[in-house]
């Protein structure tokens, strides 16, 4: 089969690679019809997360029809049509029946190496480094899905798959970063970031509840998108995001800030940039994290900072002064999208969201490469990428 | 030998590398003057070998330094000194007058760290040769009689152990083990069981003239709160002696406690899920090469 593969950093490459195989009993095999670009990929693509190796299949949204099972998968049949979340989870052990799938304890097997790193291991994920697993992703015509009988969501034929490819990662992820705010009456929340993930926190914050949410990025063709969903908007090139947002909320400061940016921000003061843009080059710091301090520092007495941008090891500079002086609460996650699946997928379908909205290219899986670059340099007002095989 | 001794062991392993600190920036930093004390100002070599042998000190700082057992680091210490004496050998041949003293002194003085270094590095090293105990422990989300009783069934332990290759109960509590040994040999010895009390405890050790000596437990308890079972395991084997010894002692690998932390999380696998879970970057699922050697994540052929 074709399949996008990690060639090393700043490459990848569409190549032929053997079909996949059941490898546990509780495996599927599923024939992808669609798989889309995240930003995370960006992380991987431009090796700022450890562990990749040359060859890896990368791709951990994608969706498509089941064409094998293993025996121990009595919920699934071959034709049935599914979404694949990105965190892979086994159902039994105690964090899966907490709900806190992506930490699940038996879905890493190199679980040693990502303790070595973090302390602890998290789930495997899927096409998102050895460390996360080895898995092979969904950037490709077929995937092997394990704990098919836990993790996939059947999906009814009149609904699209750009309908529901987003529940895979990126829908959940941001109702998750919203949900993280406890978000109560009157509530104003900023959002670093209005990518994919940005827009879709932004929705979720205002299902939740919010009173305003104020969305903050470089490109004015995202926030664009970000105030058609009722954002207020800050150009954090035009002005200065902690004076904005104290002028904005009567100088209390945001009730809660969610950084839907990770370890590839960008600042705009060229010296603070390059500061930790070195040190992520020489590897002394793996993230740089200009979103994450300035959401700490922006965030009201007491309020709470979540954080579902993606990171992968160190940050330096951290704002800790701020955090505990100032009684604020930082949560963050990798989504535990299996517990999202059913209630997200019957808000797509009564209509109160429309996840297709940030799509903004569609490409055949062979124009992977160029989905990267594209996405990656934001081209075009490139936004998200979905690929076809 | 005492831990006492280990601790002062380790204390004279570090004033070592802070030794090696101090001359590795002498020598950097003023390779001339150290060339002159030593006699060698009159070669042409010393400006870059002076510069390169405080490198090397420094080599030897960051890891007697940054090491939480040194003793053993001493050795690198032990290469450096047999690379300087052989250097200032042949100066002090090659010189006469003042330089070939003040070679003749700088090399005296040199034989005199060597004998503590080798001093360090042998007490740093026999450390390894008392027995080894190994801990390990893990909690499994499953009743504490379904655990303890999968592991009763010693048969099964190969299932997760992955250096295992087969164990063989033979009855009457006596079981037959079997490990991969180096060069496709193995290495097997009997193991008697000898306390048994069920939900709770199983312990072993091999009989009496086995190829290797060791001995094992593992405890059940109640993980507090409803959170399954809490497995405790203790391990204990005779130091490495002999073709038996090393292959025995592979079983562990570089990092014993790692490689018994990783058989348990494949036991909690086989317990909760029903096996040992596989990813595309080890397809074998128990192979413990592939958690330093991991294949590209594609399918397998």
């Amino acid at each position: 089969m074709k399949a996008n593969c990690w060639m090393g950093r700043g490459t990848v490459e569409v190549q032929e690679v053997p079909d996949p195989k059941i490898l546990n009993s509780r495996d599927a095999i599923i024939r992808i019809t669609s798989t889309a670009i995240c930003g995370s990929d960006l992380h991987l693509y431009q090796g700022f997360i450890p562990t990749m190796k040359k060859g890896d299949i990368l791709g951990h949204e994608f969706m498509g029809e089941v064409v094998e099972v293993g025996p121990q998968v009595s919920n699934l049949q071959p034709g049935d049509r599914v979404v694949v979340p990105f965190p892979i989870a086994c159902g039994n052990c105690s964090a899966c029946q907490h709900g806190q799938y992506s930490v699940c304890e038996n879905s890493n097997p190199n679980a040693g190496i990502a303790e070595k790193l973090m302390g602890h291991s998290p789930a495997g994920i899927f096409g998102y480094s050895h460390m996360f697993g080895g898995y092979a992703g969904g950037q490709a015509e077929y995937a092997r899905v394990p704990f098919a009988d836990v993790g996939p969501l059947k999906i009814e034929d009149d609904l699209p798959d750009e309908k529901v490819l987003f529940l895979s990662d990126i829908l959940p992820t941001g109702w998750m970063g919203a949900e993280m705010c406890d978000i109560k009456p009157g509530d104003i929340i900023a959002v670093w970031g209005a990518g994919p993930v940005g827009q879709f926190a932004v929705a979720s914050a205002f299902l939740q509840g919010a009173e305003r949410v104020i969305a903050i990025d470089r490109f004015p063709y995202r926030l664009k998108k970000a105030e058609r969903a009722g954002a207020e908007t800050l150009d954090y090139e035009e002005v200065d995001v902690l004076d904005a947002l104290r002028d904005m909320t009567a100088g209390r400061g945001p009730d809660a800030c969610i950084d839907a940016v990770g370890i590839e921000a960008h600042h705009p003061a060229p010296a603070i940039y390059a500061y930790d843009r070195a040190k992520q080059a020489a590897r002394i710091e793996t993230d740089r994290p200009f979103a994450l301090r300035e959401a700490i520092r922006a965030c009201r007495n007491g309020g709470i900072v979540s954080v579902i941008g993606a990171y992968g090891g160190l940050v330096d500079k951290f704002p800790m002064g701020a955090l505990m002086n100032r009684s604020l609460t930082v949560r963050g996650a990798q989504c535990h999208v299996q517990r999202y699946l059913r209630p997200l997928l019957d808000r797509i379908r009564n209509g109160s969201i429309d996840p297709s909205f940030v799509i903004s290219h569609r490409m055949r899986l062979d124009e992977a490469p160029r989905g990267y670059e594209m996405f990656r340099n934001k081209e075009d007002e490139c936004l998200k990428v979905v690929l076809t095989p | 030998m005492s831990e006492e001794h280990h601790r002062k062991t380790d204390r004279l392993a570090r004033a070592l590398g802070w030794g090696s600190l101090g001359l590795g920036v002498i020598q950097l930093t003023a390779p001339n003057a150290v060339a002159r004390l030593s006699g060698v100002d009159d070669s042409p070599w010393a400006r870059i070998t002076v510069p390169l042998v405080g490198v090397r000190e420094l080599s030897h700082a960051a890891v007697l330094l940054g090491s939480r057992r040194p003793a053993p680091w001493a050795w690198t210490r032990v290469a450096g000194d047999a690379l300087d004496l052989t250097v200032l050998g042949c100066s002090v041949a090659n010189r006469t007058g003042w330089r070939r003293r003040r070679a003749a002194a700088v090399t005296a003085a040199v034989v005199g760290i060597t004998a503590v270094d080798l001093y360090t590095a042998v007490c740093g090293s026999r450390r390894t040769g008392r027995r080894v105990t190994l801990r390990a422990a893990i909690t499994v989300n499953r009743p504490r009689e379904d655990v303890y009783w999968y592991w009763h069934d010693l048969e099964n332990l190969p299932r997760f152990m992955a250096h295992l290759e087969s164990v063989r109960a033979t009855g009457d509590g006596r079981s037959h083990w079997k490990v991969k040994g180096p060069a496709g040999r193995s290495v097997e010895w009997d193991a008697v069981i000898i306390d048994d009390r069920p939900g709770e405890l199983i312990a072993w050790h091999s009989v009496e003239g086995s190829a290797v000596g060791n001995s094992g437990s593992v405890r059940f308890t109640d993980a507090p709160g409803g959170r399954g079972t809490e497995v405790w395991v203790d391990l204990n084997y005779d130091p490495p002696v002999g073709m038996a010894g090393v292959a025995f002692a592979k079983l562990f690998g570089e990092d014993p406690e790692q490689q018994v932390r990783d058989d348990l999380r494949r036991f909690k696998q086989v317990m909760e899920t029903g096996e040992v879970v596989r990813s595309e970057g080890s397809p074998e699922g128990i192979r413990a090469i592939r958690q330093v050697m991991q294949r590209p994540a594609q399918p397998v052929m």
